[in-house]
Formats: C-alpha cells, structure tokens, sequence
C-alpha cells in the first residue's frame, strides 16, 4: 500500500462527478475513491448482479511495455506464457517473489506495437520499481497516468456499450480493441472483476467524465463504488490482493494454478526462467501444506478477514481472509486458508467470531457462477 | 428530556425507566451502511454501563453496541433480529435493539442530550 499515510489523498479524474452523486469517499491506496453512492453497497451489489453497474476503477496502474523483447522480458517476471498470447488477447498474471510469494497480479494484453498492463492501485509504485530494475533496460515502460479507468459490469453491460458503439459486441471475454466512444478513441476490454460479462475502459482521463456521464445515461446503467466491487468479486471467488494474496502466499497455495500455463511448468519449452520457479514447480508436483477455500457459514453471521478456523476440538486450521454476507444468496462466505488436508469441499469447520464458534461448510468457488461472454 | 445519546451513537429513550429503549442513531446507521446482521443480548442479563451488549453489522463493517447506563436486559426486538434493515430504514423508531431496566438514573442523566449530540455531529 502508499507508504505515506499523510500525504494527501490523489483524485480520480471522476472525483467531482463521484461528488456530485453524492458518494461517500473513503481513502483507498492512497486516492478519494467512492465505497458507495446512496444507494447503498446491497442495491449496487444486485444492480451488477441484474443489470450494470459502472466502477471507477481509475486508481489502478496502467502501462505499456514497448520493444521487441517486451514479451520474453515479461516472462522473466511472471510464469505466464506472454509471448505466445495472441494480438488482442488478455491474460491474467501476477509477478512472483523469489520465495514463490505473489507481489501483485494484474491483467496483460497484446497490442499491435506493446503489451498492455493493468495492475494494482496499492502496487503501482513498486510495480513500476520492480519493472524497471529488472526489465528496464530490455523494453521500454511506460506508464499512462492520464488514462482513467471505467469498469462496466453486468449482465446488460453490452446492451448500454452497444449503443456507443456496436463493434464491441464482437469482443469475447478476455480479448480487447481500440473503439469509439462517445467521440473519445477508447482502449477496451470484454473483462472484468465481478463474475459477471462486461467491459474495462481505458479512456483519456480529460474525457472520462464525459463518457461517465455517457455511460450513465443508459437506462441499465448506475454507478457502483468499491464496496460493491468487493462483495461482487468475492462471491465470484477473485482474490484481493493484499487479503486472500500477498508476498507470503504462493499461486499454488491460493489456487492459482490453472493462471500457469504448460509451457512455464518444468517440463515446458520455456519452464522456469521467473523468480520463485523451483518452489513453484515443486508446490505443482507435490502439493502445498495450506490452500485457499471457499467457506459458507451455516448461520446467518458474517464471518469476515482475520478470523480463526478451528476443527470441532478447537485446534487452529487456518483464518479467513475476506468474508461478508453475500448480497446474492444471503448466506455468509468467506475465503480462507486451511490446512490441506481440511480443504476439502463439504468439510465442516468452524470460524470463531467474538469468542463463539460459528459453524461453516467448505464449499467450491464462485459462491455465483461467473456470467462472462465467452 | 426523555431521549438521550452515547458518544458512540446509541440512543436511549427513558419513558419508562424499567424498560428503556436503546438503538442506533440515524448518523450510525448512516456511517455502517446496509445492515445485515445484529447480536442482541440475551434477556436477564445485566451490564455495566459500556460495556458491548450486542454488535451491528453491515456489509463492510461489523461495529459494537455500548450500554449506555447500567441495567438488566428486559426485552430484545425479535423483528430487527430478522430483519436487520430496520436498522436503517427506523433506526429512531422499529429499529430498537433492547429495553433495559435503568437502575442508576445518574447514568442517564451524564448523557448527552440532543443539542449536546447535534453539537458532536458537526465535529465529525
């Protein structure tokens, strides 16, 4: 996270528009961001769920590797197949510590001349760090701090994007182009952090307000802030960087693996070749002590970040590392490490809430099936 | 004044000392967001003021109710347990938490009364 908790806060280039809708600000990675609209978390939860909702999202990094080696470059940091992604495909991604820990994971797209990345707004400045010293002289970085970013998520997502312009119904989940929209050329991608089909938006920060207000004058469209985006991609099972994933935490650990592709694995034409490889490869081979579940309580009480999961003697398995009472099915849920061998889906376990026991279920991710137009 | 408030936003409305009702403020409520879940204690029990009698949670957050004077538990509102967006929706009126018997009025009385609470307000 910014380390310098006085400095002020940064704004989005939506901020008087968030104002103006009379959200409440809270500080987040260091920028004014909008938790929610009057509306309130449930009813812009249900709205993504049922119709769209619009997520400034602005505050997350944004930039380009430019050069011929961008893509093998790229792969000495992340244990993702970079350089045979196809023009316009998007892959999720994370760098990888020397450990095997998660430093932060982010999206990566092929464009025609660089690789597009998307990454997090609490990681940015050591993203950045991290790319330069490693990677800096083999590509260009460039990072793009004038470009806002829109996420229009839901269901009618690309009925209200259709009628700014209707070549974005040709995109498929995780693939991306160059659109107009409201006049504005526009960086967009069939993607997204709520389970459901939709579209992130790279636009000009000089006319984000203007395709904002665009964006939210279709009849299916409300803004939602970042509570919502929390409890929308923790039903759909995505982890939050710096809660269900950090340095600590391993991509096998945290059920990540189906983000490695073959050809990184041991074994594979290009295997290894990224920090943290032989821990990584070993935890694929052989299994990890700890993974990440799913847990939905079997009473009504929410169950949330720090805490413990115990068995019926009371001996320690593991802790929760996101939970709320999920806006969909009204059931707590939660995500959670636990000893291997009690991550097991239906295993009963229980979570200690202010010195109860609160019985929970293991149970398969996402807590909603995802929606994405594939 | 029959209605006075706790620096953390409970509420206690003393018309009748042996069952005076206590919530949350409109402020509280606003702060939390969407209620989904509250702890009510249980009836019988006595607690000394400040001490947590029961807990409100909303989708982000989980906060603790304070007791705002001494006192025995007497009844709990059954229908916010079920429906926890009373909280938001009457958090003055349907969206009490409990009914407690005031045994110590100098309790009730070292609360702040409504001005005192409105002045507090425009601190935050």
């Amino acid at each position: 996270m910014s380390a310098d908790l006085h400095a002020p806060l940064l704004h989005t280039p939506l901020h008087a528009l968030h104002l103006e809708l009379g959200a409440k600000m809270v500080p987040f990675a260091g920028y004014a961001m909008p938790v929610q609209y009057p509306t309130g978390i449930l009813a812009e939860h249900r709205h993504c769920r049922y119709e769209a909702a619009l997520f400034d999202v602005s505050h997350m990094g944004q930039l380009k590797l430019i050069g011929e080696d961008a893509a093998r470059a790229l792969e000495s940091l992340v244990p993702m197949d970079v350089q045979d992604l196809p023009l316009n495909k998007q892959r999720y991604a994370f760098f990888t510590n020397a450990s095997g820990g998660l430093l932060d994971d982010l999206m990566i797209t092929r464009r025609e001349d660089h690789l597009f990345l998307i990454v997090n707004a609490g990681c940015k400045d050591a993203d950045l760090r991290h790319l330069t010293t490693h990677i800096g002289s083999r590509c260009t970085i460039v990072p793009q701090p004038d470009r806002a970013l829109l996420a229009l998520q839901g269901p009618h997502a690309v009925t209200a994007l259709a009628r700014l312009n209707f070549a974005v119904t040709d995109l498929s989940f995780m693939t991306g182009g160059d659109f107009t929209l409201a006049g504005v050329p526009c960086f967009v991608t069939r993607s997204g952090y709520t389970g459901e089909d939709g579209f992130e938006i790279s636009v000009p920060g000089s006319h984000a307000v203007a395709l904002a207000r665009e964006l939210l004058a279709q009849p299916e469209v409300k803004p939602a802030g970042l509570g919502a985006r929390d409890t929308l991609r923790l039903e759909a099972g995505l982890c939050l960087y710096g809660h269900d994933i950090n340095e600590t935490t391993t991509p096998i650990e945290a059920g990540l693996s189906w983000a490695i592709q073959k050809v990184r694995r041991a074994g594979g034409a290009r295997a290894g070749g990224y920090p943290g490889a032989s821990v990584i490869d070993a935890q694929l081979a052989s299994g990890t002590a700890v993974k990440r579940v799913g847990l939905v309580g079997l009473e009504r009480v929410p169950v949330r970040e720090g805490a413990s999961i115990v068995d019926a003697q009371g001996h320690k398995l593991g802790h929760v590392t996101s939970g709320t009472l999920s806006p969909t099915v009204f059931e707590p849920v939660a995500m959670a490490y636990l000893a291997a061998n009690h991550a097991i889906v239906q295993h009963e376990v229980y979570a200690e809430v202010r010195g109860k026991r609160v019985p929970m279920r293991v149970s398969p991710m996402p807590f909603t099936p995802h929606r994405y137009h594939r | 004044m029959t209605t006075m408030f706790t620096p953390d936003h409970e509420w206690i409305n003393i018309e009748d000392h042996e069952a005076a009702v206590v919530g949350i403020t409109l402020h509280a409520q606003d702060a939390l967001g969407d209620v989904v879940f509250v702890e009510l204690p249980e009836v019988g029990r006595t607690f000394k003021k400040g001490e947590v009698a029961g807990v409100v949670e909303s989708v982000k957050a989980a906060a603790d109710i304070y007791m705002p004077v001494e006192g025995e538990i007497v009844e709990v509102n059954e229908a916010l347990r079920a429906d926890p967006s009373l909280a938001n929706s009457d958090p003055m009126g349907n969206g009490w938490f409990f009914k407690v018997h005031v045994t110590h009025m100098e309790h009730f009385d070292a609360l702040m009364d409504p001005p005192a609470y409105d002045a507090l307000l425009k601190t935050l």
